[in-house]
């Protein structure tokens, strides 16, 4: 049962995902992106990771998203801006898509399966477990991660802030 | 009767109690408005005016569906159902009395009791903001655009003071279950006791959500004409307001739930186990969500509208540096708690 909903689901995400970049339009775009983000959800809700199935939600399609459609939204867009005038990107594209597919089909070719390994305990992805492992056994990159966040915050509110002085 | 059956009458009971609710509630809404301006309000549909929200329901299905010319039909198709679906998706975790055990068998009155189930609130909320945003985008007009961008920035600086001030309120009852933190409030341990300014934080920030006056800006009539919704005719703008009070019903459910003890009421907690004293207890509950929708009322029609620069500097200056005071609080005194 559960390996059906997996390759049903990961089916609408490779769909979903290939969506968000054939789409013409950026709107369009954005909103299979949230899909995207949905599926990939539902996928860590399979793996007993509802902890951070949500916070996909909250953090990625409810904040971040929001701020892109809300971007895009003030940008004037005609087909015409959109539409590739040159075939060169094409070709760029394909050359470097194409040994993008050469590594993973020869690194494939060397990988070796085994069977998953199953982990020591399937509740991990419990918010209490989750908060009693990140807060206990990895204490010091869960502080220094903060830091970092902290950092980029300020530094992306001075940045902010003296474009508008030059101004 | 199983389990799934069980599960499948109850959520539709919620469905339509959402919907009979937010539906009342326009009615009422007219009636407190007509009263706060000494006025009578809608009287003429039925005794005392009960078939109105009938009567404005039949109105709009019938009127005319307009789809502007130039503007993208799909999504300006989707937009209301989105908001809809976002305003109807939150009640299912509310606990609505404690379980019942009938011939061996506990009935749990909530849909779904996730360990994580206030998260699960905060991203349907964060949600909702997408039905307005491609609605007002789809229209192809500018009072739309401008009334869907304001709903976007509203929403995603009052989520902020709203995350925070919930902060606070999962370090005091350490657990993000509904039912929990209900259970923890029984008898007279409510939460508003010990979380006071969280209360009046999460309150201002669920106006501000909901779209409610004074903070309704995103469809602001004397600025934008009609926001957001300026272009929506029959049933799709139906849909926009409709959910508007879905969105209310439910924010005061939350409310009740988070800070008010939920279903717990003194003497109804200390009752015997059973099925009285679960239909006492759902009781209870709306009985406190019919305050909160009462005080929403009074609040929209008590309060002048917010300009828009009062409206960020209330939310990035006020209330989020508040929330920040509101948990360092708390966890002060936790740890005087704990010794």
């Amino acid at each position: 049962m559960i390996d059906k909903i997996f390759y049903v689901l990961s089916a609408l995400t490779i769909i979903s995902a290939t969506l968000v970049i054939i789409s013409r339009h950026p709107i369009r775009s954005i909103l299979f992106l949230v899909l995207t983000f949905f599926l990939v959800s539902a996928h860590y809700v399979l793996l007993n990771a509802q902890f951070l199935a949500l916070v996909n939600i909250v953090v990625y399609a409810g904040a971040i998203m929001v701020l892109f459609l809300f971007v895009v939204m003030f940008l004037n867009l005609n087909e015409e801006m959109v539409e590739v005038k040159s075939y060169l990107p094409w070709f760029a594209a394909v050359i470097s898509g194409g040994s993008l597919m050469l590594i993973v089909t020869s690194a494939l070719e060397k990988a070796v399966l085994t069977s998953p390994q199953l982990v020591s305990n399937y509740n991990i992805g419990l918010v209490e477990n989750l908060g009693s492992v990140l807060y206990r056994e990895y204490l010091l990159p869960m502080e220094l991660s903060a830091v970092l966040f902290f950092i980029a915050m300020a530094g992306v509110m001075l940045l902010g802030r003296k474009e508008r002085i030059s101004e | 009767m199983s389990i799934l059956v069980f599960k499948i009458i109850y959520i539709s009971v919620i469905f339509a109690l959402s919907l009979v609710i937010a539906m009342y509630a326009t009615l009422a809404e007219r009636k407190v408005a007509a009263f706060l301006q000494d006025r009578l309000g809608p009287n003429r549909a039925g005794p005392f005016g009960i078939l109105q929200p009938l009567a404005d329901g039949l109105k709009l299905l019938f009127k005319e569906e307009f789809i502007p010319a130039r503007s993208d039909k799909w999504l300006f198709m989707m937009g209301p159902g989105f908001f809809m679906i976002t305003a109807l998706m939150t009640s299912v975790v509310i606990p609505f009395g404690s379980d019942v055990t009938i011939d061996g068998v506990t009935y749990a009155l909530q849909g779904t009791d996730l360990n994580v189930g206030l998260l699960y609130i905060f991203g349907v909320v964060s949600l909702g903001v997408y039905g307005i945003l491609i609605g007002g985008w789809a229209s192809n007009n500018k009072f739309s655009l401008l009334g869907a961008i304001r709903a976007a920035s509203q929403n995603i600086s009052y989520e902020l003071a709203m995350g925070l001030s919930i902060i606070a309120l999962v370090m005091m009852t350490s657990s993000l279950s509904l039912k929990e933190i209900v259970d923890q409030q029984a008898g007279w341990q409510w939460n508003i006791l010990y979380q006071p300014l969280g209360f009046l934080i999460f309150l201002i920030c669920a106006f501000a959500e909901t779209n409610r006056a004074p903070f309704d800006l995103p469809e602001c009539e004397t600025e934008l004409v009609g926001g957001f919704h300026t272009e929506f005719s029959s049933m799709k703008l139906g849909f926009y307001l409709f959910a508007e009070y879905i969105n209310m019903f439910v924010s005061c459910a939350i409310l009740a739930t988070l800070y008010f003890g939920g279903y717990h009421f003194p003497f109804v907690s200390s009752m015997d186990p059973g099925l009285t004293k679960t239909i006492l207890q759902a009781v209870v509950l709306f009985g406190k969500i019919f305050f909160f929708i009462f005080l929403f009322m009074w609040v929209r029609w008590t309060l002048p509208r917010f300009r828009y620069d009062q409206l960020m500097n209330l939310g990035w200056k006020v209330l989020i540096p508040l929330a920040v005071v509101n948990i360092l609080l708390t966890g002060v005194f936790i740890l005087i708690k704990a010794g």
